[in-house]
């Protein structure tokens, strides 16, 4: 006997349905879980005091400024270095075996694990060039390894501008130049942000790395050179050494609270600077 | 000849091995308008784009002849200064996603010259030029993509006024328009005629006949007949020419 399309269409219908409720499921479970574990412990004294007793005690001041400082930075070099390679790529070459080569090692760098990041920083950054574990050997480690999705999309959206607003800003006396940075940038603006949100993101929550080359001091870092402890480690080393859970929970909640406030502002902007030209 | 503000000189292009244009003696006089008419593919498009141009952007274009405006020739003037002599208005309305009001002040900002005094009174005169100040003058930070086509259109127009040209290529500027923005547009051709040399490349032959003072008629690369637009309509001296303005074929 066949089986009845509509009755194919049907079950599909609820399967689907039952992904999707699955998929946000496990999200509001994570989210309820650190929250309800963490909330109890999280107030602004644990936000604005600094960890005492290895972080028994005491708050997540200096890993939160810890965190600040190494995104921001990792940020600010990443994205011109990845949207200018996005450039270089698109507009100012033509396809040939020597883009094939630059395109073929960003896909590459983008799946390494993280951990191999963290190796290669701790091994060049840390001890050949002597930075020691170090804001600053953390920033460029963490940099290498946010680049490649920079990158990505970031080509990805220059190659969404249409070539039609190329031609007529050079009919209209622009020089290639001026054509990218006054049309095509900022028509590809909302797709290269998202790459610098994803990036955000990854730097946010990334362990490995980070313990390699910047290590876990929780001293408040005050120059280039110290040492320093982000969130995403000071939680790692809370639960994985038993140090203290109520402490490890209340810190997730910080992190969580704060991607998920990062996201907020990016899909503000992001839907102002859409919504004006669309 | 001073009146030859365009004009080709056994003009030949090459795309790859493509011949599309072949041995072109062109010339289009100032402040007229001179139409180029033909079936798709005659290369009346890759003729207009040589002014400005446009065809180095293609790869593998060769071209052989002299191309001259204002009787220089064009490889001898620089490209940036060309582009802001030789405008051109495109096919599909291609207005930037921006605001009105900074499609407006784009090339105004490439020649170094934005000022927001100078911005005000240029954007004035050139949207009054083309008619959109008494629509666009209140609400110039409204995006340029709101607007219906044949807006779009005016203001790519407006936009190319402000580089001060003095040519103006415009490539079948009207197919993507409905008949009365059609109109509304050839009116816009009539009145800056007064200032301008325009040449414009079309399909719709009666708009040929309506807005040109000069017609030439290209078929496979060669431009088969040139002369006073009456003259090409009413007396064409080649059966090629007849047997297209006939609709005998194209």
């Amino acid at each position: 006997m066949r089986i009845s399309p509509n009755f194919v269409d049907k079950i599909v219908k609820i399967g689907l349905n039952f992904q999707a409720f699955f998929t946000v499921g496990i999200l509001i479970a994570i989210v309820a879980v650190i929250f309800f574990k963490g909330s109890p412990y999280l107030n602004l004294e644990f936000i604005f005091s600094s960890p005492e007793d290895m972080g028994r005690h005491g708050g997540i001041f200096s890993t939160i400024i810890g965190t600040i400082f190494l995104v921001l930075l990792s940020i600010f070099i990443a994205t011109p270095l990845g949207v200018g390679t996005a450039i270089f790529l698109t507009e100012y070459t033509k396809e040939s075996w020597f883009t094939k080569i630059i395109r073929f090692g960003v896909e590459s760098l983008a799946g390494i694990p993280s951990i191999l990041y963290g190796l290669f920083g701790f091994i060049f950054f840390v001890v050949k060039l002597g930075m020691g574990w170090s804001l600053m050997a953390g920033v460029l480690t963490i940099t290498i390894m946010i680049l490649p999705t920079i990158i990505r999309t970031s080509e990805e959206a220059v190659k969404t501008v249409p070539r039609n607003l190329r031609i007529v800003s050079y009919s209209l006396s622009a020089t290639k130049w001026e054509t990218v940075t006054k049309v095509v940038l900022p028509s590809a603006g909302p797709g290269i942000l998202t790459g610098i949100m994803l990036s955000v993101g990854r730097a946010v929550g990334e362990t490995a790395a980070v313990i390699f080359t910047m290590g876990s001091s929780l001293r408040l870092p005050t120059s280039l050179m110290d040492s320093g402890r982000t969130m995403a480690v000071h939680f790692y080393i809370l639960a994985r050494e038993g140090i203290s859970m109520e402490k490890a929970y209340a810190t997730a909640l910080v992190l969580v609270l704060s991607i998920l406030f990062i996201n907020i502002i990016a899909y503000y902007i992001m839907n102002k600077v859409t919504s004006k030209y669309s | 000849m001073n009146d030859h503000v365009l004009r080709t000189d056994k003009l030949n292009l090459f795309y790859g091995n493509f011949h599309a244009l072949i041995d072109i003696d062109f010339h289009g006089f100032e402040k007229s308008i001179t139409a180029l008419i033909g079936p798709s593919g005659c290369g009346k498009s890759t003729l207009l784009k040589c002014f400005n141009r446009m065809n180095d952007l293609i790869d593998d274009v060769k071209t052989t002849g002299g191309i001259f405006v204002n009787e220089r020739r064009i490889d001898e003037i620089d490209i940036i200064k060309l582009r802001k002599k030789v405008g051109m208005v495109f096919q599909r309305p291609n207005p930037f996603p921006f605001s009105v009001y900074e499609n407006m002040v784009y090339g105004l900002k490439i020649h170094g010259l934005s000022n927001k005094k100078r911005n005000e009174e240029t954007m004035e005169r050139c949207l009054k030029a083309v008619g959109l100040w008494d629509d666009l003058g209140d609400r110039l930070q409204t995006s340029a993509l709101s607007l219906s086509e044949e807006m779009k259109q005016r203001l790519c127009i407006a936009r190319l006024l402000t580089v001060e040209p003095e040519i103006i290529l415009l490539d079948e500027p009207c197919s993507a328009l409905d008949p009365i923005a059609t109109m509304r547009v050839e009116e816009l051709m009539m009145d800056l005629k007064k200032d301008y040399t325009i040449l414009i490349v079309t399909h719709n032959m009666q708009q040929a006949a309506r807005v040109s003072d000069y017609t030439g008629f290209m078929l496979l690369g060669e431009l088969v007949e040139f002369g006073e637009t009456s003259q090409i309509f009413t007396s064409p001296k080649d059966a090629r020419t007849e047997g297209y303005i006939t609709g005998r074929f194209g």
